[in-house]
């Protein structure tokens, strides 16, 4: 089987985060990292790949500037066989749809059984770029999945909803994304590492893939930021202190103010 | 000439370093209040590979070569694992310093195939049974015995003794240990030195209740007994009378890997201090602004980077296969004035705390009381001395 996972070079969380001046998210002058949300897709893809037991094989894509490279290292040091980077300066402020179009015209020229992504990414956020992919792929996309089995043809995962659990099938090929609680990511280990060095990755540019360079990138964004504003800090925490009785009262009329309840 | 890690072995550190924060930082302080050993967590780090740094492919090792820096990269996880939890760094240590390498490296084929696996992946631990009651290092006054008797199913060696302060010994994942012990007279009248393994499960192989230690309470420790404790006679490790060669090599690599574990300790004080330095106000500036603060703050650095280029220093010179002289003299070097910097370090950061430095709320505390053990355990600074001067031609008792 062939498996491609999509991952995403995002800014490091821990580290100052900023924006462009066009309001885009700067992914070239801060330190970034493999998103930890696809960190999970990588997991689940080698596990797969540990379970088939055969010459399955595991290629990591990533669209993203020049660093985003180590997002796809990190991801081979995982156990990842190989990696395409598709890198062109047109891509810089695209949005989901671009974004998905690249990856998807990427994911052609890859054999494919399996496409695996991440549930959201953690700068972005908006987790919509499994949806495309498979509407753009024209499979089947099951996405969320919280537990993940792949019996021959068949993918089956567990989504999570607040309200229910939802056991969904799907067969290949097909576009799987994968939550959070899908199984925590494994660390490289040294022999990875040193392993990952001898991994091939290819660098791909908008004309290898045959797409245009007018329909990616800020220009041809169907939303734009207009402005961004840093959260201002943490206000100090109110104290309701139960003296005569009416503190549960007053609690419940804080948590409905904030809508919690 | 610069001396600098591989990107690859930084790559690696940053790799244990988040294992280590997520996994262990949170719990260290409640497994030492509770003296508790996180069997689940010691095995976590095998699946992350660490038993099996120095290892071969065969037996489930990352097959290193000494070019790719295999003991190098073991130095680094007992480093970061160290710099947040000295008990589970010195666990580690052991279970590849005293548990694997004797099998490793003097074990018999079928002794390989039938420990390392387990030991290797870590799902087992082997703990190293040399010092005595009356044998620490003089570790060749070794009373314990082993005779080689006739048994149902061949002959069997007959294990009776005591060990003393013997690390993963006696945890629920422990397999086995080696142990040392008085084979028979030699012909020049000294005793005859032999290394014999001996699984847990073994009747008269007896862990007994582990000790209340001052520090790394999270690391298993116990006083082992031995009473007619049988072994098949194929348990010998490696050759009969090498036992006093083969700890003594043991011993040399362990002694890097030490080291290594100090600089996580300094590296630990420096990181606390400097950044309490910056929070703690006294006469309205942050105590970093005084000198008597900020100067001690300036030594941990020198002590940090002193005692972590002498150990990589002496990890490469193994790495690279120097000759084996000038080797036990580097890891000497780097044992003494790591471990030593690290006991130093930890004073330093408990008197940037103040009277917090001395709660046991406050994470260096614990520091300071598993640092002291660096300058004792396998080979005190005195024994240190000794070696470093008779390498250089003194002829020291
Ligand atoms: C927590 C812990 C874990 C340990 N784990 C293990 C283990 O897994 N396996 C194992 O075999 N052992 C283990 N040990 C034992 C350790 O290696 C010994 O404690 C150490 O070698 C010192 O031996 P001793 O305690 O008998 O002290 P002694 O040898 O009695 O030394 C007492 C003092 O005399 C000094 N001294 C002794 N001889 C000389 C000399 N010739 N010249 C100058 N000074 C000298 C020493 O430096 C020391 O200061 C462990 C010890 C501890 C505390």
């Amino acid at each position: 089987m062939n498996i491609v996972v999509c991952v995403k070079y995002v800014p490091d969380a821990t580290a100052d985060r900023k924006f462009e001046d066009d309001n885009t998210v700067d992914r070239v002058g801060v330190d970034g990292l493999l998103s930890e949300l696809d960190e999970y897709a990588v997991e689940q893809a080698l596990q797969i790949k540990d379970k088939q037991a055969d010459d399955t094989e595991v290629t990591v894509l990533s669209v993203g500037p020049e660093n985003a490279t180590d997002a796809v290292r990190k991801a081979l040091q995982m156990g990842a066989d190989k990696g395409v980077h598709v890198v062109d300066d047109a891509i810089a402020g695209s949005d989901a749809l671009a974004t998905s179009l690249v990856l998807a015209e990427a994911i052609k020229k890859i054999p494919h059984d399996l496409v695996v992504c991440g549930m959201a990414s953690t700068d972005g956020g908006m987790g919509v770029v499994p949806a495309m992919l498979s509407e753009r792929l024209g499979v089947p996309g099951v996405t969320l999945g919280s537990e993940i089995s792949v019996e021959g043809e068949t993918v089956k995962i567990r989504r999570d909803g607040d309200a229910s659990t939802d056991t969904i099938e799907g067969s290949l090929p097909l576009v799987l994304s994968v939550t959070d609680q899908s199984g925590e990511a494994r660390y490289p280990s040294f022999k990875g590492i040193m392993a990952a060095k001898k991994k091939p990755v290819e660098t791909w540019s908008l004309s290898d893939l045959g797409v245009d360079a007018g329909s990616v990138g800020a220009g041809a964004a169907w939303s734009v930021v207009e402005s961004t504003d840093a959260r201002p800090p943490r206000t100090a925490g109110e104290i309701v202190t139960d003296e005569d009785g009416s503190g549960a009262k007053a609690l419940v009329d804080f948590l409905a103010s904030k809508k919690f309840i | 000439m610069t001396y600098e890690l591989s990107a690859e072995h930084e790559a690696f550190r940053k790799s244990v370093r988040e294992f280590a924060e997520a996994e262990i930082a949170p719990h260290a302080a409640e497994w030492d209040r509770k003296h508790h050993f996180p069997s689940d967590v010691v095995q976590k780090m095998g699946s992350l590979g660490l038993m099996g740094l120095t290892a071969p492919e065969e037996y489930g090792g990352a097959g290193l070569s000494g070019e790719d820096g295999g003991f190098t990269s073991l130095c680094l996880a007992i480093e970061e694992i160290g710099r947040v939890d000295q008990s589970m760094g010195i666990t580690l240590e052991a279970a590849v310093g005293l548990g694997i390498n004797p099998i490793l490296t003097f074990g018999t084929e079928e002794q390989k195939q039938a420990w390392l696996p387990d030991l290797v992946a870590g799902r087992t631990l082997a703990g190293f049974g040399l010092t005595e009651p009356g044998a620490g290092s003089d570790a060749g006054a070794t009373k314990t015995k082993a005779e080689l008797v006739d048994g149902p199913d061949g002959q069997e060696w007959v294990v009776n003794g005591s060990k003393q302060f013997i690390t993963n010994s006696g945890a629920d994942i422990t397999s086995l240990v080696t142990v040392t012990a008085r084979t028979g007279t030699r012909a020049d009248g000294r005793a005859e030195i032999s290394t014999i393994i001996v699984p847990s499960d073994t009747p008269g192989f007896i862990a007994e209740p582990a000790y209340d230690k001052l520090g790394w309470h999270a690391s298993d420790t116990h006083p082992l007994t031995f009473t007619d404790a049988r072994v098949p006679e194929a348990n010998l490790l490696g050759e009969r009378g090498r036992g006093f060669a083969q700890f003594l090599a043991t011993l040399d690599d362990g002694r890097v890997a030490i080291a290594a574990l100090a600089v996580g300790c300094i590296q630990a004080c420096l990181d606390m201090s400097l950044q309490y330095a910056g929070e703690r106000t006294t006469f309205g500036v942050p105590i970093g602004a005084k000198q008597g603060v900020a100067f001690q703050i300036a030594d941990l650095e020198v002590m940090l980077r002193a005692s972590r280029l002498l150990t990589y220093q002496a990890a490469a010179m193994k790495d690279a296969g120097r000759p084996m002289k000038e080797f036990k003299q580097a890891a000497a070097v780097a044992k003494l004035y790591a471990t030593e910097s690290a006991v130093t370090a930890t004073r330093i950061a408990t008197q940037v705390f103040g009277g917090y430095g001395f709660m046991e709320e406050y994470p260096v505390a614990r520091f300071y009381r598993d640092a002291k053990v660096l300058e004792i355990g396998e080979g005190t600074s005195e024994v240190q001395r000794m070696l470093i001067a008779r390498g250089k031609g003194l002829p020291v008792e």
